[in-house]
């Protein structure tokens, strides 16, 4: 590798040593000085539009934008004279003119990037006329995505993320000039077009364009009615990112303390969707060998490579884009719509209680989880069997709202029966941790031996490569697996929908060399999910995606097929995974959808 | 100051030479050679920001990569300007030969002319003569390039030359960041030559004539003569062929109707001239000259005193808010903030102090927007306010 050339430029007076093609931005953060952003971000390409970040170069006649401008040899930048200061009030004071400025109505207030700004240069709402367009309807047909473009400052960090991290491109700029703005094919509500509700827009938008669908109060009112019996279960990947909204440090685990805020705020049950996890990979465990038994041993033509269905993002997107594969989609229905079958049939058996009562919810880091609770079909258990799922953000909005110091708490445990979980459960937060899990009890199952990786950690699945694969052997089959004797179990994962259509378009080509595949909608898997804090970017990826493995390590059952509920709801109640109650309960079908 | 008197040039529609001939001889000498003759000739581009032609080869020349492209930017569309349409529609040999020069020069095998969309009735015009192109070229000089048309979809912005090629590119037309420019990064990321059809032209009558003659007309920093869209309150409305480096007075004389109270130099994009700085004023690019140089792509708009140059500027700004592409916040939410406010001052909701905060507004705009367009809407705006102050809150 050639070492990159060296520019010479001095900013703000500093001399600085740069590697050709860094921008001004990027000696700015190497210097530790804070030029303003907007349209940027880390994790998208360089749109330069916004123009905050603009900076004064000697010697020429327009501002540059840092974000966008090449170093060039002997530079010399200023980041903040009078001329550059009254550039960024003025853009400011144009986007706030533009702007539903009724910043106490709004979701976003206080983890907006533009309200900061706004506030940073003291902007004055009076400047300039107000050019926000009247009669703006808010789009809520959507389960998932709220769409308010009176909040929108069209930096197309949404467009550019539905692009280029998900090409799905369900959000596009349309129109030019004062009728510019984002919106999709042919201006159709949110709910008809291809838009997979991954919630990656969401967690890019600097302000409150685009928000979740919130379904809190829904939850406020359940738990104030003494005829219900309101439970939730929340997602492993909540309990890592939920903190970094409530005070504490990116990576911080807050298991115990979520635990009591959910009691302290009247939950009936706390839960952990964990547990379904576990019985996820029971059943999709048993369909992988299933499958590979009828392909193997039958000669059956059988759809391989198997893919993952756990994440409702990735469902859609399948759905939409590739509907001619959907038999290799597992017929596993995700955790949480496990979780919420099993809460209306077993647990109100367990627990004495009328279905008709229960009020189950789900908290998950995720956006097209509230899709997926309302999809026709999830109502296996005679009623609908998710009754709301919250995101990160709604569970810290209600746990502000109830008044508790989440500093303060105690740690609790998760109450029971469908609260006992195990790190295979745990690590479906990370990418690669369906993978992981399903091996750790594949493997055994086939066996009757640990997965031989060192501590049952398969690290080459794990990380933020765009798409990971991993090959293993498989020996010393029990008899009634001897047709897998020798075979080398190739799998593969990917994270983010542009790397699920390279994963899909090896499968449409006849050249996927894998058995089995986990895809995950969100980058980072659902750690980075849609319905996660804001910000995230790859750093706060990684420190959470540490925080699940940390997790992990330190549960004393690390295998889903071992956690003593789930032999006991297989003994009590589904006799056998893939039976015939986990077929009319646990298993789904799939939808063939538009393309635009 | 030096100027030129008011002199008719005839080069771009002299039927006195053949094209094949040109090339014939210019084709004889060195890329170099050419290039050189087109550097010392100091052809500035006529599409109105006037960027030295030669330079711009020699960038695209000096490009490591070895696929190339030149285009002809046909995407004529600011207001008051129509000489493009007559180039292709009399000239348009003219017009391929000077990109046949640009493409040896470069090393490009393949061209497009990007056509304005308002100008597809000329298309069986331009395939036709095309053929009869590509037959002596290939056939007669044994020189590999080929010409298509692309055509445009009506944006004013897709004459920037980033945004034309995102059009081409099937993308929607907004312009780039630039750096890197289009002659390193331009079409599919191959150095790309983008030149306006009249600078095309001139480069034929460069290399025929010589660097040396070339300069002979015109004056320091404009050289050669201009074609110009003369329009509005003129007896002699049309195109004309003039040396470049007039006096401002002496173009009023020769073309206004008596009662001139302003010219729009440039078009919408360009400045606003009132009759007191005709005397003052030469056409032709900003250089070392003393006074007022304006450039100009060739729309000379002449308004007479029965005009309301709050109008004026109102369908201006009318046409900005309009052909924004709307990406960057400057040039989108500016050109509404304009408009709007000299509406308001005109109607009394605003004092005619805020017209002060409209002019630093402008400034802001040319300071940060992306491109020529948000950049030059302050040319119009601040010359017309600045010399018509009255006119626009009473």
């Amino acid at each position: 590798m050639s070492k990159k050339a060296m520019i010479n430029i001095t900013i703000d007076g500093v001399k600085l040593s740069m590697p050709e093609g860094s921008t001004i931005l990027d000696a700015a953060k190497k210097e530790n000085i804070r030029i303003p952003t907007l349209c940027y971000h880390e994790d998208l390409c360089v749109a330069g539009n916004c123009r905050i970040c603009v900076v004064e170069v000697d010697g020429w006649h327009t501002l540059a934008p840092s974000c966008s401008t090449p170093l060039m040899e002997g530079m010399v930048i200023h980041t903040t004279t009078p001329k550059v200061r009254k550039a960024r009030k003025d853009i400011i004071a144009l986007l706030v003119s533009e702007h539903d400025t009724q910043c106490t109505t709004c979701y976003r207030s206080t983890n907006c990037e533009f309200q900061a700004l706004a506030a940073e240069y003291n902007v004055d709402n009076a400047v300039y006329l107000s050019v926000l367009k009247p009669n703006i309807e808010l789009d809520r047909s959507s389960w998932s995505v709220e769409k308010d473009e009176s909040k929108c400052v069209r930096c197309q960090r949404c467009v550019r993320t539905c692009a280029e991290l998900q090409k799905v491109n369900a959000l596009a700029v349309t129109r030019k000039g004062r009728h510019m703005k984002i919106s999709t094919f042919m201006d159709l509500p949110m709910n008809e077009v291809v838009c997979t509700n991954c919630g990656q827009c969401i967690i890019h938008c600097p302000t409150g364009a685009l928000t979740e669908r919130r379904y809190f109060d829904h939850i406020w009112d359940a738990i104030g009615n003494p005829e219900k019996h309101v439970i939730i279960n929340t997602a492993p990947s909540v309990r890592v990112a939920l903190g970094e909204v409530l005070g504490f440090p990116v990576g911080t685990r807050v298991t115990g303390k979520m635990v009591t805020a959910l009691k302290k705020i009247g939950f009936h049950s706390v839960l952990d969707t964990d547990f379904a996890a576990d019985l996820t990979i029971v059943e999709e465990g048993h369909e992988l060998l299933q499958r590979l038994k009828r392909a193997i041993v039958d000669k059956e033509d059988v759809a391989l490579p198997m893919i993952t269905s756990c994440s409702p993002g990735w469902v859609k997107f399948i759905e939409h884009m590739y509907p001619e594969y959907l038999q290799h989609l597992s017929t596993c229905k995700s955790p949480q719509q496990m979780f919420g079958a099993m809460a209306k049939t077993y647990y109100a058996g367990k627990m004495g209680l009328d279905p008709k009562n229960i009020v189950s919810v789900a908290g998950m880091p995720c956006a097209a989880k509230k899709f997926e609770a309302n999809r026709p079909e999830m109502k296996s258990s005679g009623f609908q069997d998710v009754d709301a799922g919250l995101t990160t953000r709604e569970i810290a909005m209600m746990i502000k709202q109830a008044g508790i110091n989440f500093l303060e708490l105690d740690d609790s445990k998760f109450d029971s029966i469908m609260g006992a979980s195990t790190g295979a459960g745990v690590i479906f937060g990370a990418t690669g941790g369906v993978m992981e899990a399903a091996l750790r009890t594949v493997y055994e199952v086939v066996t009757g031996k640990d997965v031989p990786f060192k501590n049952l950690n398969i690290l080459p699945v794990r990380g933020l490569e765009s798409i990971k694969e991993a090959t293993i052997k498989i020996e010393g089959c029990k008899p009634e697996y001897s047709f897998l004797e020798g075979v080398e179990l190739k799998v593969a994962i990917a994270h983010g929908l542009l790397n699920a259509r390279i994963i899909m378009d090896q499968i449409v080509a006849g050249k996927s060399p894998y058995h089995f595949i986990e895809v995950m909608a969100c980058p980072g898997g659902c750690i980075g999910g849609g319905g996660q804090p804001i910000p995230t970017n790859n750093e706060i990826r990684q420190k959470r995606i540490n925080a699940i493995y940390a997790e992990d390590e330190g549960m004393p059952i690390r295998k889903s097929h071992e956690n003593p509920e789930i032999k006991q709801i297989y003994k009590d109640f589904l006799k056998e995974p893939l039976g015939l109650k986990s077929h009319h309960l646990l298993h789904t079908k799939y939808t063939k959808r538009n393309r635009y | 100051m030096e100027t030129k008197k008011i002199k008719r040039v005839d080069f771009i529609f002299s039927q006195d030479f053949k094209v094949s001939e040109v090339l014939f001889n210019t084709f004889k000498k060195t890329r170099d050679e050419i290039l050189q003759e087109i550097i010392d000739s100091d052809l500035k581009g006529r599409g109105g920001a006037g960027f030295p032609t030669g330079l711009k080869w020699k960038a695209a020349k000096e490009d490591k990569i070895t696929e190339k492209y030149i285009i002809c930017n046909a995407d004529e569309g600011e207001p008051g300007t129509f000489k493009d349409r007559a180039i292709l529609e009399e000239a348009s040999q003219k017009v391929f030969g000077g990109m046949a020069i640009c493409a040896k020069v470069i090393g490009a095998k393949k061209g497009w002319i990007y056509l304005r969309g308002e100008y597809k009735f000329l298309i069986p015009h331009l395939r036709k003569e095309m053929a009869i192109f590509h037959d002596m070229l290939h056939n007669e000089l044994g020189f590999d390039f080929t010409i298509d048309i692309f055509t445009g979809s009506g944006a004013y912005v897709c004459g920037e030359e980033t945004a034309l090629l995102q059009s081409m590119e099937g993308k929607r037309g907004e312009p780039r960041n630039k750096p890197p420019y289009p002659t390193n990064i331009g079409l599919y990321n191959k150095p790309t030559v983008v030149n306006n059809v009249e600078t095309l032209v001139l480069s034929m009558m460069v290399v025929k004539i010589g660097a040396e003659e070339f300069k002979k007309l015109g004056i320091q920093d404009a050289r050669g003569g201009k074609l110009f869209s003369v329009s509005g309150d003129t007896p002699k409305s049309g195109i004309h062929e003039l040396e470049f480096g007039m006096l401002l007075s002496d173009f009023v004389e020769e073309f206004g109707d008596g009662d001139t109270k302003a010219v729009q130099v440039g078009g919408a994009s360009g400045f606003c001239v009132p009759r007191k700085k005709f005397d003052t004023t030469t056409i032709g690019y900003k250089g070392k000259l003393k006074g007022t140089s304006l450039p100009t792509g060739g729309s000379m708009m002449l308004f007479n005193s029965s005009r309301s140059m709050y109008n004026v500027l109102h369908n201006y700004l009318e046409f900005f808010a309009e052909e924004s592409c709307g990406q960057c916040t400057p040039c989108r939410v500016g050109t509404q903030q304009l408009l709007k406010g000299i509406e308001a001052i005109k109607k009394g909701e605003k004092s005619h102090e805020y017209l002060e905060a409209l002019l630093s507004l402008s400034e802001t705009m040319k300071l940060t927007s992306k491109c020529g367009l948000g950049q030059s809407v302050a040319n119009s705006f601040s010359s017309i306010v600045e010399n018509f102050r009255e006119e626009m809150i009473y």
